[in-house]
């Protein structure tokens, strides 16, 4: 009798669980908050201030999406997941998004049902050593003590790389980014591999920079991107174009400064007018408001302004935009048009 | 005879040579070193090597101690202020102090709150620490989970009364009905007890939270070093009631009752605690519907508790089988019924037996809380490992901040077990 209440429980609580998971829009604009999973700390990405202020690149995405669908852009409640937890985080509901410097890979996509809707930072995976080793190429790492973040993509790559290289190597198995630098910084470990953003984030903070060198080789592709849960198209179609409408506005030139202006009334220049909503009525079919990107860009700024603010050339991580250049500067950043 | 005698010595001394000062090297200090430091040459070889690790050891940390910066805003302008030579930049300690010991999202204007509590703790914990003080303090001790939940989660002060209100209406039936029998008054207390909160739960307005006189907190806004002193206390004193019963219940001749303690027991023992804590942060999101989860803070009390009071069990039943059996027989011939010779014979020789043990889980149970920063819940290491370490500013200030919160750790575990020794002195009653 009880282990059938149990189960009839269960059942209840899954069906719910199942008619929340159908519509995260209107949950969304119901709860009058949005849920968005961010890391518990990494430089630049997203990381509490002094005053507890969520800051950083990937926390700008969250923003951006709480502005075009709530019209705040402060309406968020942050939810720090580890490595180990976001997915089960994501996949269970506890959080409507998740933007937490994830890869986009095949496996995650389809295997683990979920939504990566875009990318918004194309990472790679790179190697610190310090410059008294004499290292000149990734290649001369054989037999190399390597520090590795556990449970992440680098530690796939970097088997493959030294498989594939036919060298051998030492793990020395880590739990976080600061773990890894001590590790590195103590001589626990000959280089550091991890994304080239962290590693360049990390070096900036030494007391010596100077020392340590990062290597040429980028041995892996990390599209980073935000995600959502399989199943919720109208929720990913929200995502994904708020991220395309940053991306596009910098592209258009409309920048948090000029945005009202822009969106006051109908310009010259129809797809800006289209992303803005003086035109057209792109909003209407996202179930948003016709400013909806307005908003966001009003909140956050452009693509190219959430990139200088956070990660950029003027800030301690100093990080060149590269891949992340828009197309029309030699970078992958590309929208689809809005129209 | 005695004449010839005196006459033949030329000279006797009549008072007594005044006592002289031992000498030199074989008193003081110089004696202590002597016979402690260098008694033979092996001895000598290994203090010059300790002196000269102790010297090693000091002549870089005091330096960086008493060179220690402390009111920059961030590493950067800490090594400018250093200029290379060694120091800590304790500023961050400063900066982020509040971070370090309420978490990054508790209101700042309500930071008085957990510290009225913290102060409160202290004077409710005294009465069961110390047991010559006066025995109605503890209705104060009996107050405080109330009045501490109320200020630090707010909220509603109904909620925490009829909280109360449970608790009494459960006592006063228990009472009542235990003069028929144990059963009887133990189940319809918590029958009360239910009663009383279902029924005042609903009675408790809608939104009755929002304009209360303290703001509500939620509970993953909670977080530093508050956070450690909330899950420790809160767990500690869970599981030991809770490990005595299952301590009782695991040598009861009743099997269904020794069998679920058993299982239990074995069962939460073989399962490291940050299984229970992913269990506790991951699959119950999984059974509960997004909505109505129960808070996390609760899950992850309710893990470690469990997972604590297996360990306390244990160690009692350690108590309970030193315990020799003619305690045991003495109660029954005096015709004590099973509660009465377990409250006045058994337990108060069994626990004191076992305070060693208790207090080695109680100071591992409190450093285990800071494993809850692998579910992401932000204690004062997930504080450090995660916000402050991510800062722009603090990236790569490492020693200072885990020296703090070791040095915390350290004043409180030492605190505990300083109290036990003492506790153990003072009920030193056996002939030894």
């Amino acid at each position: 009798m009880k282990k059938s209440v149990f189960l009839g429980a269960l059942t209840v609580a899954g069906v719910a669980a199942g008619a929340a998971a159908a519509g995260t829009l209107d949950d969304v604009k119901a709860r009058g908050t949005l849920n968005c999973g961010v890391t518990t700390g990494l430089v630049g990405f997203a990381a509490p201030d002094a005053n507890g202020e969520w800051k950083g690149f990937d926390v700008a995405v969250c923003r951006a999406v709480a502005a075009a669908v709530l019209g705040d852009a402060s309406a968020v409640e942050f939810v720090p997941t580890t490595g180990k937890t976001r997915f089960t985080a994501l996949a269970s509901g506890e959080i409507d998004m998740l933007a937490r410097n994830t890869t986009w890979t095949f496996s995650r996509d389809v295997d683990l049902k979920f939504e990566f809707v875009g990318i918004n930072y194309y990472d790679g995976q790179g190697f610190m050593v310090p410059k008294e080793l004499g290292v000149s190429s990734a290649k001369d790492l054989d037999g190399a003590t390597v520090c590795i973040q556990t449970g992440t993509t680098t530690e796939l790559n970097l088997a493959d790389f030294f498989r594939a290289n036919n060298i051998s190597y030492e793990p020395v198995p880590i739990e976080t980014n600061a773990e890894g630098n001590q590790q590195y910084l103590a001589g626990a470990c000959d280089t550091y591999t991890t994304d080239a953003s962290g590693l360049a984030a990390s070096r900036a903070t030494y007391e010596n920079p100077g020392d340590h060198v990062i290597l040429p080789e980028i041995i892996s592709k990390e599209p980073l991107g935000p995600l959502v849960r399989h199943g919720d198209n109208e929720w990913a179609d929200v995502v994904r174009w708020t991220l395309n409408a940053l991306i596009a506005a910098e592209e258009l030139g409309v920048t948090s400064a000029n945005v009202a202006d822009l969106s006051s009334a109908a310009g010259d220049n129809p797809e800006v007018n289209r992303l803005l909503g003086t035109e057209d009525t792109l909003g209407e079919m996202l179930g948003l408001d016709a400013d909806w990107a307005s908003k966001a860009i009003t909140a956050v700024g452009n693509y190219g302004e959430i990139f200088e603010g956070n990660i950029g050339e003027s800030t301690p991580i100093g990080l060149a935009r590269g891949l992340n250049a828009q197309w029309t500067e030699g970078g992958l950043l590309y929208t689809p048009p809005f129209r | 005879m005695s004449d010839s005698q005196t006459n033949s010595v030329a000279f006797v001394r009549t008072d007594p040579i005044p006592p002289a000062a031992p000498p030199f090297t074989t008193s003081g200090p110089v004696k202590w070193a002597k016979d402690n430091l260098f008694s033979t040459p092996a001895y000598t070889l290994l203090t010059v090597a300790a002196l000269y690790v102790i010297y090693l050891i000091l002549s870089n940390t005091l330096p960086w101690i008493f060179n220690g910066v402390w009111n920059t805003s961030s590493l950067a302008e800490c090594r400018e202020v250093l200029q290379g030579v060694s120091g800590g930049c304790f500023s961050v300690l400063t900066e982020r102090w509040n971070q370090l010991i309420f978490g990054f999202k508790y209101p700042v204007e309500e930071y008085w709150r957990p510290s009225m509590a913290f102060l409160l703790l202290f004077v409710a914990a005294a009465p069961v620490l110390f047991y010559k003080l006066p025995r109605q303090l503890l209705i104060i001790t009996g107050l405080f989970p109330f009045v501490a939940f109320w200020l630090i989660w707010g909220g509603t002060i109904l909620a925490p009364l009829i909280a109360l209100a449970g608790f009494i209406a459960g006592y006063l039936v228990y009472t009542r009905l235990v003069t028929f029998s144990f059963a009887a008054g133990f189940f319809g207390g918590i029958a009360a007890a239910f009663v009383v909160w279902i029924v005042g739960g609903e009675l408790i307005p809608e939104g009755a939270s929002e304009n209360a006189w303290l703001a509500p907190v939620a509970s993953r806004d909670l977080g530093g070093f508050m956070l450690n002193m909330m899950l420790g206390v809160t767990c500690v004193s869970l599981s030991l009631p809770i490990g005595i019963a299952l301590a009782l219940g695991r040598q009861s001749d009743m099997p269904l009752i020794k069998w679920i303690c058993v299982v239990f027991i074995e069962f939460i023992r073989g399962v490291p605690l940050i299984t229970l804590l992913f269990v506790a942060s991951v699959m119950l999101a999984y059974f509960f519907p997004p909505e109505s989860s129960t808070d996390l803070f609760v899950r992850v009390v309710i893990m470690i508790t469990m997972f604590s009071s297996a360990y306390i069990a244990e160690v009692i039943r350690g108590g309970l089988a030193a315990l020799p059996r003619g305690q045991y027989e003495a109660a029954d011939s005096l015709g004590l019924d099973y509660a009465q010779a377990m409250r006045l014979i058994i337990l108060p020789q069994a626990l004191k037996i076992s305070i060693p043990g208790i207090v080695n889980i109680a100071v591992g149970l409190f450093k285990d809380t800071t494993l809850v920063s692998v579910i992401s819940m932000f204690d004062i290491l997930g504080m450090i490992r995660g916000p402050i370490l991510a800062a722009t500013e603090w990236n790569g200030v490492y020693w200072e901040l885990l020296g703090f919160a070791a040095l915390l750790f350290f004043v409180v575990c030492y605190g505990i077990s300083q109290y036990s020794q003492w506790l153990e002195r003072q009920l030193a009653t056996d002939h030894r």
